[in-house]
Formats: C-alpha cells, sequence, structure tokens
C-alpha cells in the first residue's frame, strides 16, 4: 500500500510540474508581446514596463518559470485585465458555487443510479426496469446541454416547478440554494447517474447468482440483507471508477450547467475571460482546474485501491 | 477478435461482414439515419430552401408548417430547415475531420507504442500526460491563444481523440505481435517498420474503424458543446450548437426552434452508435451479444 501510493503521489506530481511548464508557455506562444497580452490592449507604456519586470521576460525562460511557480505557491496570480481584481479573489468567489454544483450533481447521480439499478434488477422485466432503462437511454444518448434546454423549457418555463436560472448564495439561505441548483445538478448528473445505474444493475445480477451468495442464502440470510452485504458492495466499487473515469466530463458539464442556468461559477468566469481576452484569469483558472483534476484521480485510484485490494492501479505497470 | 492466420482479415471475408451487418435491424436502422445525415450534408446547398444566413424582420419566430417555412423561422427570421441542414453539414465535417487527425497521429503512435517496448513507456507517459488535461480545458486554452474559430475545435477535438485512438491501436499491437505470423515474419528477418505496415497495421483495420465511429458521435457533441458555448464554430455560420444557444435566448416565444437542432444532434449520434454496435459485431463475431 506504502509503496503504491508513494509511486502513484510521485507520478501525480511529475503530471503536474509538466502541465504548469504548459501552462506557463502557453503564455509565452501568445502571437504579439505577451506584456501586452497580460496587461491588456490599452495599456499605457508605463503599465507595460510593469508588467514585464513583474513577468521577468527579459530574464531567461527557466528564471521566469521559477518566478511564476514562486507567486503561484504563495497564493499570487495576479490581477485581472478586465477588472483589476486580484485573481485569487475571483476564484474564491466562483469556485464554492461550482464545487457545491458537482457535489450536489454527484450525490444525486450516485443516490438515484444505485437505487434505480437495484429496483431494476429486482423487479426485472415489470415497469422500474423499463423506466430505469428508458432513463440510462436519455442520460447516455442526449447531449446534456440540449437536455438542460429542454428541461429549462418543460418543467421551468412550462410547469414552474424550478427557477429557470438564478443563483443564491449558500450562506444567505442554504435550502433556496439547493433548490436553485437542482435541476442544473440533476442534468448535470444525468450521464453519470445513467452510467451508474447500468453497471449497478449489471453487477447486481452477477453477484446475486454467484455461489457465495446461494450459500449465504442457504444459510438463512435475508434477501435484503444479502444484497446490502455482498451486491451494493461490489457496486460500490463500480461507483468509484465510475466517479474516476467521468472525472474530465463533469468538468466540461459544470462548464456548460454554468451557462445554460446563468451560475456565477468558475465555468462562466474561465468563458468570460476568454472571450475578454483576460490572459492572467485564464492561465490560473487553467492551472487550479489542471491542479484539482489531478488530485481527484489521485484521490479516487487511492480510494479505489482500498475498496478492492486486488486492483493497484498504476503501481506495478 | 478471432486469431487471424494470414495478414488480412478485412479483405478476406468481406461478403461474410456484409451479411453480418444486413441481418441486424438495428445496424440497419443506423446506416439509413447516417445515409439520410450525409445526404443532408452534401446536398444542403441545393435542397436547402432558404440561404441560411438570410434575415428577415418580417417573418421571425413563425411557427412550423408556416409556408415556405417547414420547421418556421428563428429571432432574426432565419429558415430554421435551411439552418439545420448546413448545421448537420458542419457537425459532420468537424466529424470527420477530428477524426482524420486523430487516426493520423494515433494510429502510428500506437504501432510504436505496441511493436517496441523502449517506445512504450515515453509514449504511454504523454498519453497519460494528454488525458490528465480534459478536452474542454484544450479548447480554451485554444481559443484563449488564436481566437475561437471551427479550425481550433477541430484542432482541439481531434488532439483529444488521438490518446484513446493511440491505447486501442497499442493493444491491438501488442496482441497481433505474439502471433505466429509476426514471429515468423521476425524469424525471417523482416523489420520491425515492414512487420508493422504489412502484418500489424491491416490486422488492426476493424478495431481502428469501430474506434471511429465511436468517436464521431462525441466529436460532433463537441463540436455543437464548444459552438454552444461560442468558442467553437462562428456567427454568420450555421451549426446546431450557435441554433441551441440562441434558441435559449427567446425559447417562451419559440420553443420549436431549440428542439429541432437538438434532434439532428440526437439522431446524428444514435445514428453513429447504432450503426457503429452493428460494424462492431459484423468485424468481430466473438464479440457479438456482449
Amino acid at each position: 500500500m506504502g509503496r503504491f501510493l508513494l509511486t502513484r503521489l510521485w507520478q501525480s506530481a511529475i503530471t503536474l510540474v509538466l502541465a504548469s511548464i504548459v501552462i506557463f508557455l502557453g503564455i509565452r506562444l501568445l502571437p504579439g508581446d505577451p506584456a501586452t497580452a497580460m496587461a491588456g490592449e490599452d495599456a499605457s507604456p508605463e503599465q507595460l514596463a510593469a508588467v514585464r519586470a513583474e513577468l521577468g521576460l527579459d530574464d531567461p525562460l527557466f528564471m521566469q518559470y521559477m518566478a511564476y511557480m514562486g507567486q503561484v505557491l504563495t497564493g499570487d496570480l495576479g490581477r485581472s485585465t478586465m477588472h483589476g481584481n486580484p485573481v485569487i479573489d475571483m476564484i474564491g468567489a466562483t469556485l464554492p458555487v461550482t464545487l457545491l454544483l458537482a457535489t450536489y450533481a454527484m450525490v444525486i447521480a450516485v443516490v438515484f443510479g444505485l437505487l434505480l439499478g437495484v429496483l431494476a434488477e429486482r423487479q426485472r422485466g415489470r415497469w422500474p426496469e423499463w423506466f430505469a432503462n428508458g432513463a440510462a437511454l436519455i442520460g447516455l444518448s442526449v447531449p446534456n446541454f440540449w437536455l438542460g434546454i429542454m428541461a429549462i423549457l418543460t418543467l421551468a418555463v412550462g410547469l414552474s416547478l424550478f427557477p429557470a436560472s438564478g443563483y443564491v448564495p449558500f450562506r444567505t439561505d442554504p435550502l433556496r440554494a439547493l433548490y436553485h441548483l437542482t435541476l442544473p445538478a440533476i442534468i448535470l448528473g444525468a450521464s453519470v447517474m445513467a452510467v451508474i445505474m447500468r453497471q449497478t444493475r449489471a453487477s447486481m445480477l452477477e453477484t446475486m447468482q454467484a455461489d457465495f451468495v446461494r450459500t449465504a442464502r442457504a444459510k438463512g440470510l435475508s434477501r435484503i440483507r444479502v444484497l446490502l452485504r455482498y451486491g451494493l458492495r461490489n457496486s460500490l466499487i463500480v461507483v468509484v471508477t465510475i466517479v474516476g473515469l467521468q472525472l474530465g466530463m463533469l468538468i466540461s458539464g459544470t462548464v456548460v450547467t454554468e451557462q445554460i442556468f446563468a451560475l456565477p461559477g468558475f465555468g462562466r468566469l474561465i468563458l468570460d475571460a476568454v472571450f475578454t481576452r483576460d490572459y492572467p484569469v485564464i492561465q490560473s483558472a487553467v492551472l487550479v482546474v489542471t491542479f484539482g483534476y489531478v488530485v481527484i484521480n489521485l484521490i479516487v485510484d487511492v480510494l479505489y485501491s482500498v475498496i478492492n485490494p486486488k486492483i493497484r492501479v498504476g503501481g506495478g505497470r | 477478435m478471432t486469431v487471424v492466420e494470414s495478414g488480412h482479415d478485412l479483405g478476406s471475408n468481406r461478403g461474410q461482414i456484409w451479411k453480418s451487418l444486413r441481418s441486424s435491424t438495428l445496424g440497419m436502422v443506423g446506416a439509413g439515419i447516417l445515409m439520410l445525415m450525409a445526404a443532408a450534408a452534401i446536398l444542403a446547398p441545393l435542397v436547402a430552401p432558404h440561404p441560411p444566413t438570410h434575415v428577415n424582420f418580417g417573418l421571425s419566430y413563425q411557427p412550423p408548417l408556416t409556408r415556405g417555412y417547414v420547421l418556421g423561422t428563428d429571432d432574426l427570421g432565419r429558415d430554421i430547415l435551411s439552418r439545420m441542414l448546413y448545421g448537420i453539414r458542419v457537425s459532420l465535417q468537424v466529424g470527420v475531420l477530428s477524426v482524420a487527425i486523430a487516426v493520423v497521429v494515433g494510429v502510428p503512435l500506437g504501432l510504436l507504442a505496441g511493436y517496441w517496448r523502449w517506445l512504450d513507456g515515453i509514449i504511454s507517459r504523454l498519453t497519460d500526460l494528454m488525458l490528465a488535461f480534459p478536452f474542454l480545458i484544450l479548447a480554451v486554452g485554444l481559443a484563449a491563444i488564436n481566437g475561437p474559430s471551427l479550425n481550433n475545435a477541430v484542432i482541439a477535438l481531434g488532439v483529444a481523440q488521438i490518446p484513446i485512438m493511440l491505447r486501442v491501436v497499442r493493444g491491438e499491437t501488442l496482441r497481433i505481435k505474439a502471433s505466429d505470423f509476426v514471429t515468423s515474419a521476425e524469424a525471417m528477418n523482416a523489420s520491425g517498420l515492414r512487420i508493422m505496415g504489412q502484418h500489424v497495421l491491416p490486422n488492426c483495420t476493424s478495431a481502428i474503424i469501430v474506434q471511429a465511429t465511436v468517436i464521431i458521435p462525441v466529436v460532433v457533441i463537441g463540436e455543437a458543446l464548444l459552438s454552444f458555448l461560442g468558442i467553437g464554430v462562428q456567427p454568420p455560420t450555421p451549426s446546431l450548437g450557435i441554433m441551441l444557444s440562441d434558441a435559449q435566448q427567446y425559447i417562451s416565444q419559440s420553443p420549436t426552434a431549440a428542439i429541432f437542432p437538438g434532434t439532428a444532434i440526437v439522431l446524428i449520434c444514435l445514428g453513429f452508435n447504432l450503426f457503429g454496435d452493428a460494424l462492431r459485431d459484423a468485424l468481430d463475431p466473438s464479440n457479438a451479444n456482449t
């Protein structure tokens, strides 16, 4: 376990360093002067000189990179050229919205995915299975941004069940915040839920037919207890795997969902920065996303090996 | 896949593949949808009733089945059917071009990584690094550097699929490398590159084709998504994604404007998925019904 953990940590560290180099070089690959890009098109010569000095553009690339990483590690991500605010504050304001949305979506996906999966297995050939299969098909084959628009059309505009857009900060009113995030979270979690449901059903079918389950039943263990103790334990491995695999999708998904429902999240911050060519924000935002992605992947891999010791991902390749 | 005795498993039993494909109802439905979509894309300039960017403010928000406008008009009075036909054209173009990028770069690298162990370490590390970047971040980065455009979307979508194509080909290469006919070619002193080109590549063909049918729907959705977000195809070029993002603005006036382009995207993906599944079963009978 210790060895596996070390290998995995080492790999993640290398990935992060390489990614930070790519991101660092990205801004220097821009056509024209990076100082103009960072300070904005209509910066005065003094401002340009200041940015030039701050970025150390006359130093060798390696020194520039070390200086940049030094700033990043002390939490100095520069200032937005559009708004003039420190980038770290802008990220601090938007990231919680996205994290709340993503967590909510994952909870919905896991709870309903498992529930529907178990239900579909228990009620084979009856309506719960049809319903679960239909939901899975929609979740898998309909792009989530269209699903979102259709949900707004039917559930928000048509039936007025949910608000079509808008956001209430969690601190002012947790219940209303969740109410506003419910529809976005369902849309974001739909495809993950579909995958979890399908896999749960498949792994349940397999487990419940295994010999040890028959033995357990013969010894008098009730079906529901067998289901909880053996069936769900196997499904848990599936769920962790899927959550790990769907992570990239989840990141893209939050950007889209925030755009559809006009949520002031991290994805919107990135998109707005791209449209206004706000390079300091883009650079830091991409860095934060990559960091988060690598760290969550690491956690998933470690969790995976804890649940299923037979598999030590990436350890002995 | 069954173990292949001589090189080319695709050419020798073409008749059987056809037979198996034709016997799959869902596969034929998929093929039908795809032919319809391809016809729409190719013939768009001939069959579109109106120019896709023609604005007519007097005719905005027309419902479907209005005279001369079968699917109605959008907020600027543009014909939705014409815009959809051109949008499908863009979707399929992006799909084919991105797959071309994935194949041209991914296949040779996959062959090399699978055949020469010493290259495998480097290539596989690079693949891991590429997979560490979510594709949307790559697209955002490219849009930030070059400005949003159709070309950037194609590059981002294609590059994101390279590692996936590479892994498939690498796996196939590893498997084929262990077969007897490769061992005997090696015994006859054939060079590595020659073996890859003459024996390994032809046996990877079915896996590459099947993977391509898996990639295209992903890419088509990706293009619509990027265009929806404003970092893909740029107006006035019609794209299904742009049509959706426009339609969301006036969804209470004209809900059908959001329904039709989305249906087209779903149909394209459904067509590729159904046909791809049937193709996989036909090329690889041992996989059928799994």
